[in-house]
């Protein structure tokens, strides 16, 4: 547990130490600002709630995540400091769980930085906070669905740019495993259950819920286990590729 | 001690290391040779944890890297190659890390880290970081980083790559020094650092032991053991004069260099007493006269060759 905590602070204070952190937190900032307040109709809504905030960041996700996971693993392996790490007497499960923890940390204060946002809805209405939190605490986990699926496609190789587009590429996939456009393309022929079961991968499925402040146990629990069972992959990745 | 026992390691179909045993004792410091390629590297990833055996096992002071490997790991300080280090920190906060990774908490961390930084003098870089850092530099931070914790078994791969001849005499007294109650395994193919600071080498060609002795030993194995080398300031006929001594086999003429000759001894016996006899009762017109001990390089090529290298 001690070396979780040393690597998670090296890593996370590694970010700090270059400018991607800032770059990360003011890219995602503008960002936010664009989706919720030109695209989202914040204000013509009329509504004192996030949703056009909230609605647009699965999409954002897509992008942003990756771009912070690339490098999780893949500079490791570039660099060969992944041999220093392993030879250093800690767990893999160790160095896998902390690395995740510094960028979904990061995220996390990127997404705390939003308040302004939450600060304006209140200050024109009577938003439901409780609603807002769930949302906040969602958005969250699904980041880390994300960024668990970026931890293991960076592992899987040493270049950051092909660990960034398969990373893309497979959290593309789950977002619109839920969306009805894409269940509506299913042939008639396929039975129900399978049906079900692909959307319920699906990260928009569990998503839109939380966003409408529905915070299910479920939800949050689909994502905690969607986590795990991503760095689980991690480290049989690390395994089988860190000798080449 | 380290034992290696019957180590296999195989990637697909290409087997890296095949059938190795050897053993390392306290005090010996194991100078590990071969060609590019040889299977050292592998080797040193194996016994530091950082890649598993395909067969056979490794021992450090009774701890088997499979079962135990944490342990295995808290006993070794590994250098790796390329001496990989994390860029963006500074040379400070990186050896704060790995101090903290191996177990010392409040006061230590500051003592340990101004300790290696002495020990391989780093004191005009700790606040740099370390991807601005000169190879020289970056290498010694490796070599902090891996005697942080006073290890008992130190394994370093290729630790003078890349440094200057100072640097180079530098790292090798560092060794030495750290040598009293360590084992130290390097891996290096620069001959003469073999020479320089081992105790006792092994020459790995295609993943197998082709030889393993003391220096001494191996170089004894040369055909330049015992052999004389003589530079004349004329030309004259030596192989004339030596041709009624049974211990001469031959007299070779220098490649590189004018008028100088290297008169070679049969068999395991010293003839630099017949060879300086000789030369003194002929008068040859000679201005330099050494007793090679072997060319390690010469050994080295022979062994690494026969197992059918290129």
């Amino acid at each position: 547990m001690d070396n979780l905590g040393i690597i998670f602070k090296r890593e996370l204070l590694s970010y700090f130490a270059t400018p991607l952190a800032y770059i990360f937190i003011v890219i995602f900032l503008i960002m936010n600002g664009i989706f919720t307040f030109e695209l989202g109709g914040f204000y013509l809504r009329g509504q004192a709630d996030l949703l056009p905030f909230f609605g647009f960041h699965p999409w954002l996700y897509l992008f942003m995540v990756p771009a912070i996971a690339m490098t999780l693993w893949a500079d490791e392996r570039k660099t060969g400091t992944i041999e220093l790490l392993l030879t250093l007497p800690i767990n893999l499960r160790d160095a896998v769980l902390a690395k995740f923890l510094a960028a979904w940390v990061l995220i996390g204060i990127a997404l705390m930085l939003t308040f302004p946002i939450w600060a304006t809805v209140n200050y024109l209405g009577d938003p439901d906070n409780g609603v807002i939190l769930a949302a906040y605490l969602g958005s969250w986990f699904m980041a880390g669905g994300f960024l668990a699926i970026g931890s293991c496609m960076s592992a899987s190789t040493k270049n950051s740019v092909i660990s960034f587009i398969l990373t893309v590429s497979i959290c593309f996939l789950f977002v619109v495993m839920g969306s009805p456009i894409l269940l509506e393309a299913f042939p008639a022929w396929m039975p129900q259950f399978l049906v079900d079961a692909f959307s319920a991968m699906g990260f928009l499925t569990h998503f839109d819920s939380i966003s409408k402040g529905v915070l299910d146990i479920r939800d949050i629990l689909f994502f905690g286990v969607f986590i795990a069972a991503w760095l689980v992959a991690s480290a049989v990745v690390i395994e089988i590729k860190k000798a080449n | 001690m380290i034992e290696i026992r019957n180590l296999t390691k195989k990637f697909g179909r290409f087997t890296a290391i095949d059938n190795l045993s050897f053993t390392v004792v306290e005090g010996e410091v194991l100078g590990f040779l071969g060609p590019n390629g040889a299977g050292k590297s592998t080797t040193m990833k194996v016994i530091t944890g950082f890649l598993s055996a395909s067969g056979g096992t490794v021992i450090v002071d009774g701890y088997d890297i499979s079962k135990n490997p944490i342990e295995v790991k808290s006993l070794i300080g590994y250098l790796p190659e390329g001496a990989p280090c994390y860029g963006d920190m500074t040379t400070l906060e990186f050896l704060k890390f790995i101090a903290r990774i191996r177990g010392y908490r409040g006061e230590e961390i500051a003592k340990r880290v101004q300790h290696v930084v002495d020990e391989v003098e780093l004191q005009s870089v700790c606040q740099q970081t370390i991807e601005t850092l000169s190879k020289g530099f970056r290498r010694r931070v490796g070599l902090a980083q891996a005697i942080m914790h006073d290890p008992k078994v130190l394994i370093l791969d290729e630790p003078t790559d890349g440094l200057d001849p100072n640097q180079k005499h530098h790292v090798r007294e560092l060794i030495k020094s750290l040598a009293r109650d360590k084992i130290v395994i390097i891996s290096t193919h620069i001959l003469e650092e073999v020479t320089a600071v081992c105790s006792r080498a092994i020459i790995i060609a295609e993943g197998r032991i082709v030889a393993d002795g003391t220096p001494a030993e191996l170089e004894s194995r040369s055909k330049y053991h015992h052999a004389v080398t003589v530079r004349l300031t004329d030309e004259y006929d030596l192989a004339k004069d030596l041709s009624g001594l049974a211990a001469v086999s031959a007299v070779e003429k220098d490649r590189s260099e004018e008028l100088s000759y290297t008169i070679l001894a049969a068999g395991n016996t010293p003839i630099f007493a017949r060879v300086s006899e000789i030369a003194q009762s002929k008068n040859w017109p000679i201005t330099e006269f050494h007793v090679s001990r072997g060319r390690l390089e010469d050994v080295f090529r022979s062994v690494t060759q026969a197992q059918g290298g290129e």
